[in-house]
């Protein structure tokens, strides 16, 4: 028996039963890691147990791997960027304390698109991560680096952040369950930021029960982060149950567009079956604004990114450089060159068109129209949640592509998040669970999506679409 | 239609200095985008309110009461430059 393949709530009761413990946890984890790594990369670094680790014998115990824009108190996070290279956070991030305090320790941190800027982890300063299923192929991204090293066995469970579909998409690709919670399920206090009103943290995890686990220890109020809603968190494991009887599931028409891929649609029809037989209700739905999505997001993200990003220039933080020659005064010329040489070319487009957006003269017709068709996209969606319970639709329209096959056309890239996008523009939650695998051997990914705070009903159908497959017990041959 | 001085611009504004070759990449990236993003102009938006933010929340306040916080050095000791307790920066005015 292998630990490090094991699931968290697995290696849970074999904590109880005194057949393991953590140490041995680490150890096998370390080990594959050392084996499988060389070839995956979904690592930037691997830490040391902590010198102030308690083994605590409870539900969590369990060591995890953080994506690379998370904050450790005193270990190195750089957001896959030059520009935050050698930077050790003076504080714990409130989902890193949560974790702490329930006894899990930190393995490592995972590659990312730099800043979470992108759909593939190619934008990582670090180099590319390779899909497990297929090492050619990209992980997805931007939680590509959590992606790949759940599903490669190189950790039980991980952290990622979710701002158009950077959890569910990568987990779609790897084969693995990613979600991403209700926007303020979660704080965000100590993750970096990208566009404030849409980033959320969430599990990256093997199966259903493990994420939620894992996200009974990271939800909850924080007054750190303003945004981070005073509801009260349930026990998300009571809602592990294989029982979908009378749900009303929405298949919004729109959803089987030009781009998907016949094997990804096959897949989903499947599935809706799969529920169908478990007595799940399922309803023709119309999101009549989806269409514009992708355009309202890269409005919207952008220039909350461009705002965010204004922090990294050379002050604050680690990287600074000079220009060889002057071009205006001393310090201007030290923000310009430290964030020409500190940031890569996809975090120049974004922060440009950010800026862009935002200036004057162009606000009223992109940033403020965006902002409107925004609230078109949500009002769709509030109205479905007023007859349904749950919206299926696949994760991605298609299975993961080619490692350097969209880099050089940034809205082919773009277009990749057309089905998780809308979930981060109205808040809501969003689950991506294994249902299937194309010909050439990638894993397909299903996308369920609930109304606000109904973290539960997620579960629920998750839940029992999970266990009447096995899909999520497939392994990569690595 | 963005001009190569649109991209110096904005690139000012972002406090980036491009190499010339990326201001020729960046104004074809940015055509191609913002070509994609005129869409934007073909729903009703007459009377629709914008969502800068999802939850219902406003104004989230505390008592403001003084707490405790990271300590100085800690802070100084990620800063690039740093003297008697202040980030050190490049002479400001000439």
């Amino acid at each position: 028996m292998n630990l490090n393949e094991l699931t968290a709530h697995e290696l849970r009761d074999l904590i109880k039963a005194q057949k393991t413990n953590t140490t041995d946890i680490r150890d096998s984890l370390l080990d594959k890691i050392k084996r499988a790594d060389s070839k995956v990369k979904a690592y930037v670094r691997t830490f040391d147990t902590p010198k102030d680790f308690k083994e605590i014998d409870t539900a969590a115990g369990i060591p995890i791997s953080i994506k690379d824009n998370i904050c450790i108190k005193d270990q190195e996070t750089t957001c896959g960027s030059k520009i935050l290279k050698g930077f050790k956070s003076p504080y714990d991030a409130t989902v890193v304390k949560k974790l702490k305090q329930s006894g899990v320790s930190f393995i490592g941190a995972t590659n990312m698109d730099e800043f979470a800027f992108g759909s593939s982890t190619e934008n990582s300063c670090y180099g590319p991560t390779h899909n497990p299923w297929n090492l050619d192929c990209v992980p997805g991204g931007s939680s590509g680096g959590s992606a790949a090293a759940v599903a490669a066995h190189e950790a039980i469970w991980a952290l990622g952040s979710d701002t158009g579909g950077s959890i569910r998409q990568p987990a779609s690709f790897c084969g693995i369950v990613g979600l991403k919670p209700t926007y303020g399920r979660v704080s965000r206090f100590g993750l970096i930021a990208f566009a404030s009103s849409l980033d959320q943290i969430g599990p990256l995890a093997k199966d259903v029960t493990d994420s939620a686990i894992l996200l009974n220890i990271i939800a909850g109020h924080d007054e750190n982060d303003s945004t981070c809603a005073e509801v009260k968190v349930p026990d998300y494991t009571k809602s592990l149950v294989k029982d979908v009887k009378g749900l009303k599931i929405g298949i919004p028409k729109e959803c089987f567009i030009d781009g998907l891929d016949p094997e990804v649609k096959t897949a989903v029809m499947e599935a809706i079956e799969t529920l169908k037989e478990q007595g799940a209700i399922f309803k023709k739905v119309s999101l009549p604004h989806a269409q514009y999505a992708v355009a309202t997001y890269y409005i919207v993200a952008t220039a909350e990114a461009s705002s965010n990003l204004a922090r990294f220039d050379g002050v604050q933080y680690g990287f600074r450089t000079h220009p060889e020659q002057s071009r205006r005064t001393p310090l201007i010329d030290m923000y310009e060159e430290t964030r020409d040489k500190g940031f890569g070319s996809e975090a120049k487009r974004r922060i440009m068109l950010g800026t862009y957006s935002l200036s004057s003269g162009y606000y009223d017709a992109y940033y403020l129209r965006g902002q409107k068709v925004r609230t078109l996209i949500k009002n769709d969606l509030d109205k479905i949640f007023e007859e349904c319970h749950a919206i299926i639709t696949p994760t991605s329209p298609t299975t993961a592509f080619k490692i350097g096959e969209k880099v050089e056309d940034p809205l082919a890239m773009y277009l990749s998040d057309i089905y998780t996008i809308p979930a981060n523009l109205a808040g809501v939650p969003a689950i991506s669970i294994p249902c299937g695998f194309a010909k050439n051997g990638l894993p397909i990914g299903l996308q369920i999506t609930t109304k606000p705070f109904d973290e539960e009903t997620l579960f629920r159908i998750a839940y029992t679409y999970e266990q009447s497959t096995d899909w999520h017990k497939q392994k990569p041959k690595l | 239609m963005i001009s190569k001085d649109d991209v110096r611009y904005v690139a000012h504004l972002s406090r980036i200095h491009l190499q010339d070759n990326e201001v020729d990449h960046l104004a074809k990236d940015l055509e191609k985008i913002l070509g994609y993003i005129e869409k934007l102009k073909e729903p009703d938006i007459t009377n629709i309110k914008p969502t800068s933010h999802v939850l219902p929340l406003k104004n989230v306040f505390r008592e403001d009461i003084v707490r405790p916080s990271l300590k100085q050095e800690a802070v100084m000791k990620v800063a690039v430059s740093h003297h008697n307790g202040s980030f050190k920066v490049p002479q400001v005015i000439e």
